[in-house]
Order: C-alpha cells, then sequence, then structure tokens
C-alpha cells in the first residue's frame, strides 16, 4: 500500500540576504554568499526548498583569545595575526566566511583606536577572498565608534557588521546605510524583540535584505531548547509571511558553546566526561547541529575539527 | 485578517455623482485613501447610480480608473454578473467576485467564471427566499457552496462564505446566530473556506456605529471571520482588527505591531 506524505503548505519563505560584494559590485571579495531564501522547515526538501545552504563563519579575532588550549592548539600561532589566521582559516579549515572580532577595541582591554580597527578589518579583507562579518567588542559605545570607522573604510565591501540592538542600534545602522553593509540585529532571546527591532531597523531605511538577526543562542545542556523553540516560532512567522521576521539568522555557536563547563572542563576535574579534546568538539559540533536544524544560516564556530563535522553535517543534510 | 475597503460605492454620493459625470476624481480619492487606512481589497460597488443597462460598461470603466492609482486588488460586487465579467476581464490582479447566493442558477454562473479568471467568490448563505434566521439554515447554504466549490475545483481560500450580518436595531436576534454560523462554517471543510461579513451593516442607523461595528468585529474575529467588507479609514476599527491577529496569536506581537499592520 502506497503511503501518502502528509505536507505542510507555506504561504511564503525566508528573506535572501547576499553577503560581500564582488569588484563589479563595488568591493573586493572574490565571491559572495547568499544565505535564507528557504521556502520550508531546514532540509524538508520534499516540503519545500532550502535554497541556499548554510554557511560557517570561522571566527577571529584581533588579540590572542582566552580560548581553551583544545582550540588554540590546533589553530596554531597564526593566532597572534588575525590576517594569516583568517587565511588559514579559508585555505586549510574550509570556512565559508570568517567572522572578525575586535575585542582589542575593548576600552577595558586593548582600548584599539577606531583607525586601528579600521587596519585590522583591511588587513583580514586583503589576506582572504571571502565576504567578512565584523563585531566590535563587548561596550555598546565603543563599538559606536569604531563600526563608523570601519564601514567608511570598507565601503562598498557589504561587510556584515554587528551588533544592533533594541537600545543601541541608530548609529551602526546608518553606518550599515551610507557605506553599504549588511546589519546583524541581536535580541536577547526574545522573539517579540526581535521583531519590533527589525521593524525599528527598517524604519530607519535599511532594506529588509539588509538585515541578519542574531537571536542569541545557548549552547548545548544551557538551554539550547529555548533558543530552538525561539527560532522555530520566527522560522514559522517568516513562512506563514511575516516580512518582519523573515531573515535568515547567524547563530554565535562557537562562542556559546565553549562557555559551557562540559566543553572545557579537565577530564582530571570530571573523570566520567570523557576525553576533553574530543568532547570540546563534539560539544561545539552538537551545538551547531542542534541550531541548523531549526534554520540557523549562519555559524559563527571556533574549533576547526567541529568546523570538519559540521561541514559533513550540512553536506548530508543537503543531500550532496 | 483582510479588509475590503467599502467606500467606492455608487451608494454614496460622491461616487454615484462620479459614475454620472464620468469624473473619476473621487473613485480615485478613495481608492487610495482606503489603502492608505489599511484595506487590503478595495470593494467596488455601481449601486443604483447608473442605469441598468450602462452598468457593464460602468463597471469596466471604474476598474480601469482605480487600477490607474491603486495596486490593490478588486471585489467586484454586483448582483449583474454580465458587470462583473466586465470588471474581471480588465482585472490586473486576481479580484473577488461579490457575490453569489446559495442558487443552483448563480452558482452555475458564477463558479465557472471564477475558475476562468482565476477570482475568489463570496459566497451568501440565502437563496430566493431570502436570509435565514438562525445559524443552522445559514450552514446549511454554507454547506451548499462548499459543495459547489468542490464541484468546479474552487479552493477552499477563495471562497469566503458570508452568513449575511443584519442591522442590530432592526434584526438583533441575527447577531449571535452570525457569530455561530462562523463557528461553524469553519469546520465544514478542512482546509475551511473563509469567512467574510459586510460589517457596517451590523450599525444601520444607529446613534453609535463605530462602537457596535469595532465591538462586533472583535467578536466574530474570535468565531472565525476572516475578512470583513468595513470602513477601512475608521482607524480605531483597523487598530481593532491588527489587536485580534495578536490575541488570538496569529501574528507574532511587537510593540509597533499597529503600524506593521498597515505596512505593505
Amino acid at each position: 500500500m502506497s503511503v501518502t506524505l502528509v505536507k505542510e503548505k507555506y504561504s511564503s519563505k525566508v528573506g535572501e540576504v547576499v553577503l560581500g560584494a564582488t569588484a563589479e559590485q563595488g568591493g573586493t571579495r572574490t565571491s559572495t554568499i547568499t544565505v535564507g531564501g528557504d521556502s520550508a522547515l531546514p532540509f524538508l526538501h520534499f516540503e519545500g526548498e532550502t535554497k541556499n545552504r548554510p554557511v560557517i563563519a570561522m571566527e577571529v579575532t584581533d588579540v590572542v583569545p582566552s580560548w581553551p588550549d583544545t582550540i588554540k592548539n590546533r589553530i596554531g600561532d597564526v593566532i597572534n595575526d588575525p590576517a594569516a589566521w583568517a587565511k588559514k582559516c579559508v585555505d586549510d579549515f574550509g570556512a565559508d566566511l570568517i567572522y572578525l572580532k575586535l575585542d582589542g577595541a575593548d576600552p577595558e582591554g586593548e582600548n584599539r583606536s577606531p583607525e586601528d580597527c579600521a587596519r585590522i578589518v583591511k588587513d583580514v579583507l586583503a589576506a582572504v577572498g571571502v565576504p567578512l562579518i565584523v563585531e566590535g567588542c563587548d561596550d555598546g559605545e565603543k563599538n559606536n565608534e569604531i563600526m563608523a570607522v570601519i564601514a567608511e573604510a570598507a565601503a562598498g565591501e557589504n561587510l556584515l557588521i554587528g551588533i544592533a540592538e533594541q537600545d543601541n542600534y541608530k548609529s551602526i545602522t546608518a553606518a550599515a546605510m551610507v557605506h553599504k553593509h549588511t546589519l546583524i540585529a541581536r535580541s536577547p532571546l526574545d522573539i517579540n524583540i526581535c521583531k519590533q527591532l527589525n521593524i525599528l531597523i527598517n524604519e530607519m531605511g535599511l532594506p529588509l535584505n539588509k538585515i541578519v538577526i542574531d537571536p542569541t543562542v545557548a549552547g548545548l545542556g544551557f538551554g539550547i531548547e529555548y533558543v530552538y523553540s525561539i527560532m522555530e516560532r520566527a522560522r514559522l512567522g517568516a513562512l506563514a509571511n511575516d516580512k518582519m521576521l523573515s531573515m535568515p539568522i547567524i547563530c554565535t555557536v562557537g562562542h556559546e558553546a565553549n562557555r559551557c563547563k562540559e566543553a572545557y572542563a579537565s577530564v582530571e576535574e570530571f573523570p566520567g566526561w570523557g576525553d576533553l579534546a574530543d568532547r570540546s568538539v563534539l560539544w561545539e559540533a552538537v551545538t551547531a547541529s542542534g541550531v541548523l536544524q531549526v534554520g540557523a544560516s549562519i555559524l559563527v564556530m571556533r574549533n576547526p575539527a567541529a568546523v570538519s563535522i559540521v561541514k559533513k553535517n550540512i553536506a548530508d543534510m543537503m543531500g550532496d | 485578517m483582510l479588509i475590503f475597503g467599502e467606500r467606492i460605492n455608487g451608494m454614496f454620493t460622491d461616487i454615484g455623482d462620479a459614475l454620472r459625470n464620468k469624473d473619476p476624481k473621487a473613485i480615485q480619492y478613495w481608492a487610495v485613501k482606503q489603502q492608505e487606512g489599511g484595506a487590503h481589497y478595495l470593494d467596488v460597488n455601481s449601486g443604483p447610480a447608473i442605469p441598468t443597462h450602462e452598468r457593464v460598461e460602468a463597471y469596466e470603466w471604474m476598474v480601469n480608473v482605480i487600477q490607474e492609482v491603486s495596486e490593490l486588488p478588486l471585489v467586484l460586487d454586483s448582483t449583474n454578473y454580465d458587470a462583473i465579467e466586465a470588471g474581471l476581464k480588465v482585472c490586473k490582479r486576481p479580484a473577488i467576485i461579490n457575490s453569489c447566493p446559495a442558487e443552483q442558477v448563480k452558482i452555475e454562473r458564477v463558479f465557472p467564471m471564477a475558475i476562468q479568471y482565476n477570482a475568489g467568490i463570496i459566497g451568501l448563505t440565502m437563496d430566493k427566499k431570502g436570509i435565514p434566521k438562525d445559524a443552522e439554515n445559514r450552514v446549511a447554504f454554507a454547506m451548499e457552496l462548499v459543495a459547489a466549490a468542490d464541484e468546479y475545483g474552487v479552493p477552499m481560500e477563495d471562497l469566503y462564505i458570508d452568513p449575511l450580518i443584519l442591522p442590530v436595531n432592526v434584526a438583533q436576534e441575527h447577531a449571535p446566530e452570525v457569530l455561530e454560523s462562523l463557528r461553524q462554517v469553519k469546520m465544514l471543510a478542512n482546509p475551511a473556506p473563509r469567512t467574510v461579513l459586510g460589517l457596517s451593516n451590523v450599525s444601520q442607523k444607529s446613534p453609535d456605529r463605530n462602537l457596535i461595528n469595532r465591538t462586533y468585529m472583535a467578536m466574530a474575529v474570535a468565531c472565525g471571520l476572516d475578512a470583513a467588507i468595513m470602513d477601512a479609514n475608521d482607524d480605531d476599527l483597523v487598530d481593532v482588527a491588527a489587536t485580534t491577529q495578536i490575541l488570538l496569536n496569529r501574528s507574532i506581537y511587537a510593540d509597533s505591531y499597529l503600524k506593521v499592520f498597515r505596512a505593505r
């Protein structure tokens, strides 16, 4: 007896966003990346198209990060040089694009000037041909200063810049609009604020196809189910034609997964947890695979070994 | 929640004059103004301003002058099906035929026409004998219309059942029957047909028209109303429509939801 699959029918789809710009488009990238465009829940190929495959952005910082040695050792000496690090991510680790985090701008740390930050961005742009995501430090006011300068210095490159938040979005939105970049809108695990922030940014004049949603994620074991339900709600909203929730989603998986104790505590401390090197890789890879299932378009990751696993997972889910 | 703007109707003096004088100004003014108010569709009714034999031509003219200024799809509102067909021929976007009662002769005229022009249909829960007093008979007519849609291949999302609300000041007993009909119509098929009301009718000749319209809309949407032919420029009424979508969890809440509801 033949079985008829019950299929959901959706009235709309996720918006498409292009990252990066080639020389003809006013930038210097050798290729661009398009994310979004799905017309069904992720990887349900029988219900609709997963139009653009999810991509992995590997995280590079402008100062040597305080990450666990298990990750830093895999990256090697280039960890002292953002441009060389970025190049290694693309050439050796297969990163689709680079996520540059400018922690050195932090007034409580190196307190780098906006011009210094812009120079680092230009160095990384020169070192790789893939599109670039640029985020500032954890100080909102300082970020407004540096992102204005970076946006201008990299005008036309169509960077994905962040972070716009509900209480601090105007300055960076203006920078994105004037210098033709795409913007990350971050909300604190709150679907209503997520939607409201998109509305506010759009009201300023930035088109919806220049916004990427960062819903804030959590690592495996630390509330990933809640993340899942928020992302699912946004995705179902997009498929039901809620234009203000229809943007592709970026997830800072590496940051969140590696904050979990399970990703860095030694086997001596917790003998029952098993070898740290494997555990740390799996914690990041499983966190990433979890959010992939609910519509992450851009995964920001740290551990090259985890990236390798997730790339295979994406290929499997896409039916390659 | 779909808003069908009711204002382009020959019963209104300015529209009637526009039709008699072939002056598109008032028609175009209301097309734009209703779109700004929040209308998703524009209802187009020539009303009694034009002699019957001129209606076909008048209809085509109305559709054309509206489309010069508005992108909104149209609800072609007439009892003269030749006039509606003339309108359908020039509509740039899929329209809705308003309306077809549960009478076999009219079903045979309207449903094939809807298929031919990829149009929706507003099906009235009445026949030659008039509007039923109770929900039970309204739903029986709705069932006939659903069966007709099935027979002719009209998708349920293109069939709008109108259970016909009457003025509360003269026919109070109909208001709860219509609400009950809305509930039951939603259970007639899966997927269910859509539902619509000529909302302003509920408050005809009452002094508190706006209040009655708003209150009844909120009640009706909770019972399954999907669309209303209504005053798209009563901002408070449009706000009620937007808020029902939030309170029924059909649209995800954001502080600016009223603005988003109007934006397209």
